[in-house]
């Protein structure tokens, strides 16, 4: 069996640099063919008639005068009378049309009745939710009550962190044809190539070796999107309907928002017991939450986050349904809502103690899984952001109204890789094709493909030809829960070193030595170490004749951290230092460090790029994000980019990203990156914000109304 | 060929009359603020006036140094008739509602949404898409800085960025780090590239003034 | 968007008579169309005739004319910031303008359209209605309110988008509104109004007249305008202050402080005028005239944090005025 591991860190010569994305120009020129962008001919445009009411039944439906309306190819009624709806933006029916415009008209024509019944859009208030609650069941370990009983020092807090959408730049949709033979062409914007073709195929009862899957490039997913969707069967229909042309239904800005995946909030109380000395006894955390219709919403069991090792720990969660759109994966799912609860309780506590927060974190990192890993990172992000210059207790008692804090978050996550194949291909010219049947989230996975396969045959990423985003390739599992490049190094890895290995075994009689005798490196095949015994790569590549060497490699999920190239378990540190303008309730973010460990780092700039992001991303949510539904009337009102707030470039401070590349880390194999830095800094700016102003604002975003009402300088009306 | 005024005022002949315009406006109810122009002025007036619609009519449009034919509808915006017509799809629809600045194009070389722009609106101003900004196969320095800053990642508001620092670095081709942050507050980004392209935008600008 | 005519008047007569049978719902004047555009979109407003303005040279254009600078309605929010004329005497003005951080916006948007546009309020943009009802009732006083008015509210709860009302009111600055019948001008503190029906508009403007140009008169008085906004990239203000003092020495001897994004209409500080006129602008007094700005303020069930926010915008407004060279 050939020797897979990766090569020694000081010998690597494509990966662990920091090269530009490879497909970066093609983005940055508006070259990049998205789905959304197809314009192939004879193209349909689609538009979803969808509820208006959070809960209602329709009454009567008639599509009669939409079907006569100039242009309209297609009609189709998804909801029929009778049906009950569950949430605004629930999808009625479609319509095909020559134009995106007379698609509209159509849908307005369409005239529908609904019987308007009685809805729940709001969690926060838990009694209100009446038998729209549901326990979700206790968990105790140990004896808590008789801890907190005993402990030095009990401190209790209630923290909020509100429903957020995805709001993926570009929308849920697909073009899709429906051609002859039930041939379907199929072109989604996904994070899931290989798969969603048997997704789509069991809607619309066409096996899925006939629905061909392509992707270019995808405008964000962030966990929302693995399925086909019932748009995704629609467009579909409407194209058998209106004679197999192409159809282009993507969802507008507001259906995305309502029906195109959402976090889940989480509400609670925690109470945490203490001795003096700041070590942790005692933990309870009663929770709720919602993520839509289903309830669901939480892993009550993450609690207490990190800090896990709490010996009496109580903790329960109640489910709340709404009539909302559903939840779905939000990078790293459950996390930044339980790393936030739990790191500001744990600081509140460390407040009441009177204790630096570094310290009290660094006092109870025996509590975690990796107290060494989370000991150092602490002290790394520590330096960074200057703790000794810039720390102080809780409250800064600087005159004036601006007041600086700082704030700490952790995070923890798993990794490890998916089912993934890969295949490579070395032709007779030296050109190389590596062909996945993955996606590139705009992660920079196209990139990662090409370094590993390029430090493997010593030549140029740019001398790689990767496909992806097909679902003919060899298959890859969906881009989720940071698995995709673990699975796709590994693939590429093997694949590369088998076709290698017969490309050496083709070419080692011919420089009379054997295969194990040599090395591609620098563009040329050498005995190892021998560079006056060499030939080119495309001199090796000429000795194939008319032939191929093709060759596939595969990650195989469960048996994936055996070999040693990739593992799971990623540990990182956050600290945001604001100011908050304490007369106008309006904080900003200064600064934030992020100290991330993900084993082998592939690429540091495109890995470091996915930190910065994952901390802005954490600062919407912390300071801007959240979906504002209306009891009265059942809406969501703010399903715009308007008043459904992103932070914009001007409102990001400095930002520090040291990835933790290590020997030590590097040698534990590649971890994913995804999720694991969307995690703590939500936290880190909560409790930079209690640590300047020296009050908890209960909930985030921490907008002005809710800073204010924390200081007294407004009433407190929880607007959740 | 003839001009877009032109075409407009042909469309006008069968798709407007002022008789069909006053019943559909209800006219019944008397003229407001009657007085100084009297119906007859008023008709007079009017027959002069270009009136498009509400039908499909037939435009050019001077994009990228191309006269560009489009057939739209008067409530057509800009950013559809580039991508649903000409098949320019750099600028996207994201917000559609003019906030979020994926769609940035440049109108009379200012930056503007073409979300919310009528394209009927721009006939015989110079519009400058992101195509345009490649001159044959050598990309822009600002799509260079942009590479070479990672300040993108999904890519999907990428080119309204790219547009928006182009109209940004014309009107100040030496920035401050302080400027660019306030010159792009028109555009946002779902993956959080800002910190790249603030790095993007200032290492542009030093090449455009090298170059 | 329904679809409609659109027209395209070279000279403000043509516009003019464009209109002059107008009723509103019917046709709508279209110059940025940064907020035209969307309405369409959402069809909260469906016209059946557009008329674009943005041909018309008249409408266009900043000049002096005795003493006052005259500003032409679709002069872009980016030429009114950039003209040595308005920077020179109107720093209020040109902060107030720049508080729009898009440049795309104040590329498109006009000081007409400023001034014209519809408010934000999300019960009226999701479909409520201008005043924001349901079963004959308004949702706002027990709604989601954060960002409602706190001042002057009843029928109507929405605040004034406009950014420039409140400087140009300090400044007394006129519109001129001109029809078919004639032109008359209105001061831009009766211009805006809190309308009584979802019928009216928040606008003195009648169907058939156009904005044709805003008129400044010329002032020695130092001036500025402070945003507190929750965003630094593009955003609306929560609360605005803008204020323009006539100084007697080094004392207020006429000061003009009116408040943004608290009311259906830019709001006048009256007692805040008073709290500072005949006082010089310190630390004390301009905390003073805040505190007198919340007089008679009825927050509502979420927003009366803005009471805290009127209080700091007006005494950072006065500081700002106060730092400005005479």
């Amino acid at each position: 069996m050939p020797n897979y591991s990766w090569p020694p860190m000081d010998k690597r010569r494509v990966m662990g640099k920091r090269l530009n994305r490879l497909d970066g120009v093609a983005k940055s020129s508006g070259r990049a063919k998205y789905n959304s962008d197809l314009n192939p001919p004879g193209l349909l445009h689609a538009v979803i008639l969808s509820s208006p009411h959070a809960h209602c039944k329709i009454t009567s439906i008639d599509t009669s005068a939409a079907e006569k309306m100039p242009g309209v190819t297609a009609v189709r009624v998804i909801k029929p009378a009778g049906t009950e709806l569950n949430w605004q933006g629930t999808e009625i029916a479609v319509v095909a049309a020559n134009t995106e415009s007379q698609a509209r008209d159509a849908v307005k024509a369409i005239k529908i009745d609904y019987e308007v019944l009685p809805h729940l859009v709001k969690e926060g208030d838990l009694k209100a939710a009446g038998s729209r609650a549901r326990a979700a069941g206790e968990q105790v370990t140990g004896d808590p009550d008789k801890a907190f009983q005993e402990a030095e020092v009990v401190s209790e807090g209630y923290y909020a962190i509100p429903v957020i959408t995805h709001c993926c730049l570009e929308p849920h949709g697909q073009v899709v044809q429906w051609g002859p033979e039930d041939k379907i062409e199929y072109h989604p914007s996904t994070q899931s190539v290989s798969d969603i073709a048997s997704d789509l195929g069991s809607q619309i009862k066409v096996p899925a070796a006939k629905i061909h899957v392509h992707m270019e490039y995808m405008g964000g997913g962030f966990g929302s999107k693995f399925p086909s969707d019932l748009w995704g069967r629609e467009a579909a229909f409407l194209s058998r309907d209106s004679g197999g042309r192409p159809v282009k239904l993507f969802l507008d800005r507001q259906q995305e928002l309502l029906i195109g995946g959402n976090r889940p909030s989480v509400y609670g109380n925690i109470k945490i017991g203490a001795k003096k000395d700041g070590t942790i006894t005692a933990w309870q955390s009663q929770t709720w939450a919602s993520g839509g219709l289903g309830g669901g919403g939480l892993s009550a069991d993450l609690f207490p986050y990190v800090f896990r090792k709490v010996e009496h720990r109580r903790v329960n969660h109640t489910a709340v349904s709404l009539n909302m759109g559903s939840a779905r994966a939000w990078r790293a799912p459950n996390h930044p809502q339980v790393s936030y609860l739990t790191c500001s309780a744990l600081e509140d506590l460390a407040a009441k103690l009177n204790m630096d927060t570094l310290d009290f974190y660094l006092k109870n990192v025996g509590l975690t899984a990796r107290p060494e890993t989370y000991k150092d990172q602490l002290m790394k992000a520590a330096a960074l952001i200057d703790w000794k210059k810039n720390a102080h207790l809780r409250g800064d008692k600087t005159p004036g109204p601006i007041k600086r804090g700082l704030g700490i978050g952790v995070c923890t996550w798993g990794g490890l890789g998916h089912d993934s194949a890969c295949r490579t291909t070395i032709h007779p010219d030296g050109s190389i094709e590596v062909e996945i049947g993955t996606q590139d989230l705009g992660t920079a996975t196209r990139t990662m493909i090409a370094m590993v396969a390029a430090e493997t045959f010593g030549l140029q990423v740019t001398e790689i030809v990767v496909k992806l985003g097909d679902n003919g390739l060899p298959k890859s599992g969906a881009s989720g829960g940071s698995t995709t490049i673990g699975g796709v190094t590994v693939s590429t890895h093997k694949s590369t070193i088998n076709a290698l290995g017969k490309l050496f075994d083709l070419i080692a009689p011919l420089m009379n030595t054997t295969p194990d005798q040599l090395e591609a490196i620098d563009g040329r095949i050498q005995k190892k170490g021998d560079p006056s015994k060499a030939m080119t790569w495309k001199q090796a590549a000429q000795k194939l004749g008319t032939q191929t060497i093709s060759e596939e490699g595969k990650n195989v999920s469960r048996e994936a951290a055996k070999d040693g190239l990739i593992t799971q378990g990623a540990s990182g540190v956050q600290i945001a230092m604001v100011a908050v303008d304490t007369d106008t309730g309006v904080v900003k973010m200064e600064k934030m460090v992020a100290v991330q460990d993900c084993g082998l780092v592939v690429n540091p700039k495109t890995a470091e790029s996915q930190v910065y992001g994952a901390m802005i991303l954490s600062c919407c949510s912390a300071l801007m994000e959240e979906r504002v539904t209306d009891s009265q009337t059942g809406k969501v009102l703010n399903g715009d980019m308007e008043f459904y707030k992103l932070a914009g470039i001007s409102d990001i401070g400095e930002m520090v990203v040291q990835m933790d590349i290590t020997p030590e880390n590097d040698a534990r194999g590649v971890i994913g990156l995804g999720e694991p830095p969307t995690i703590a800094g939500i936290a880190a700016i909560a409790n930079a914000v209690a640590n300047a102003i020296g009050v908890r604002v209960p909930m985030v975003p921490l907008t002005p109304n809710r800073v204010l009402a924390a200081l007294g300088k407004a009433n407190e009306k929880r607007m959740a | 060929m003839s001009s877009p005024n032109d075409e407009i005022k042909k469309k006008r002949k069968s798709a407007f009359s002022r008789r069909g315009f006053l019943q559909g406006l209800g006219a019944g109810t008397g003229v407001v603020g009657s007085g100084l122009l009297g119906v007859a002025e008023e008709a007079e007036a009017q027959s002069t006036i270009p009136v498009a619609g509400p039908g499909v009519v037939t435009i050019t449009l001077d994009i990228n140094g191309q006269q560009m034919k489009a057939s739209v509808e008067p409530r057509e915006t800009l950013l559809d008739t580039l991508r649903n017509q000409l098949n320019l799809t750099g600028a996207k629809r994201v917000c559609d509602r003019g906030t979020c600045g994926a769609c940035t194009v440049m109108v009379a070389g200012k930056v503007v949404y073409g979300c919310t722009v009528l394209a009927i609106d721009v006939q015989g101003k110079k519009i400058h898409t992101i195509e345009g900004l490649m001159q044959g196969p050598r990309p822009h320095p600002i799509t260079t800085a942009f590479v070479n800053n990672e300040a993108q990642q999904c890519g999907y508001c990428t080119p309204g960025f790219v547009m928006a620092t182009k109209g940004f670095l014309d009107r100040n081709p030496d920035p401050s780090y302080d400027q660019v942050k306030k010159g792009l507050g028109g555009n946002l980004c779902r993956c959080g590239t800002y910190v790249g392209v603030r790095k993007a935008v200032l290492e542009a600008a030093k090449e455009m003034k090298n170059a | 968007m329904k679809t409609f005519e659109y027209a395209n008047p070279k000279t403000l007569k043509e516009a003019t008579a464009l209109l002059a049978s107008n009723q509103w719902g019917q046709a709508e004047v279209l110059a940025g169309g940064t907020d035209l555009i969307s309405m369409m979109k959402e069809e909260l407003v469906t016209p059946k005739r557009v008329v674009n303005l943005k041909n018309i040279a008249e409408l266009g254009g900043i000049r002096k004319s005795g003493g006052a600078v005259h500003v032409g309605a679709t002069v872009t929010l980016d030429e009114l910031a950039s003209s040595k004329d308005v920077r020179d005497s109107f720093p209020s003005l040109v902060q107030a303008a720049l508080g729009i951080t898009s440049p795309q916006i104040r590329n498109m948007g006009s000081v007409g359209g400023d001034l014209c546009q519809r408010p934000r309020c999300w019960y009226f943009r999701n479909g409520f209605g201008l005043l924001g009802m349901k079963d004959g009732k308004s949702l706002i006083p027990n709604g989601e309110n954060r960002y409602h008015a706190i001042f002057g509210g009843g029928p109507a709860y929405f605040v004034s988008a406009s950014s420039l009302g409140p400087a140009l009111i300090a400044l007394g600055a006129k519109v001129k509104l001109v029809s078919s019948a004639g032109a008359r001008e209105v001061d831009v503190a009766k211009f805006f109004l809190s309308p009584q029906t979802a019928e009216a508009r928040e606008v003195d403007l009648k169907p058939n007249e156009i904005l044709s140009e805003i008129i400044i008169p010329a002032s020695k008085n130092r001036n500025a305008t402070y945003e507190v906004r929750h965003k630094d990239a593009l955003d609306w203000p929560l609360v605005t202050a803008s204020v323009s003092v006539a100084m007697n020495g080094a004392k207020v001897s006429n000061a003009k402080i009116v408040l943004g994004h608290v009311a259906p209409t830019p709001w006048s500080a009256v007692k805040a005028e008073a709290a500072i006129n005949g006082k010089s602008i310190t630390e004390e007094s301009a905390e003073a005239a805040g505190a007198a700005a919340i007089d008679g303020a009825q927050p509502l069930s979420q927003n009366d944090y803005k009471l805290q926010l009127v209080k700091v915008a007006v005494k950072r407004a006065l500081l700002a005025a106060a730092a400005t060279k005479a």
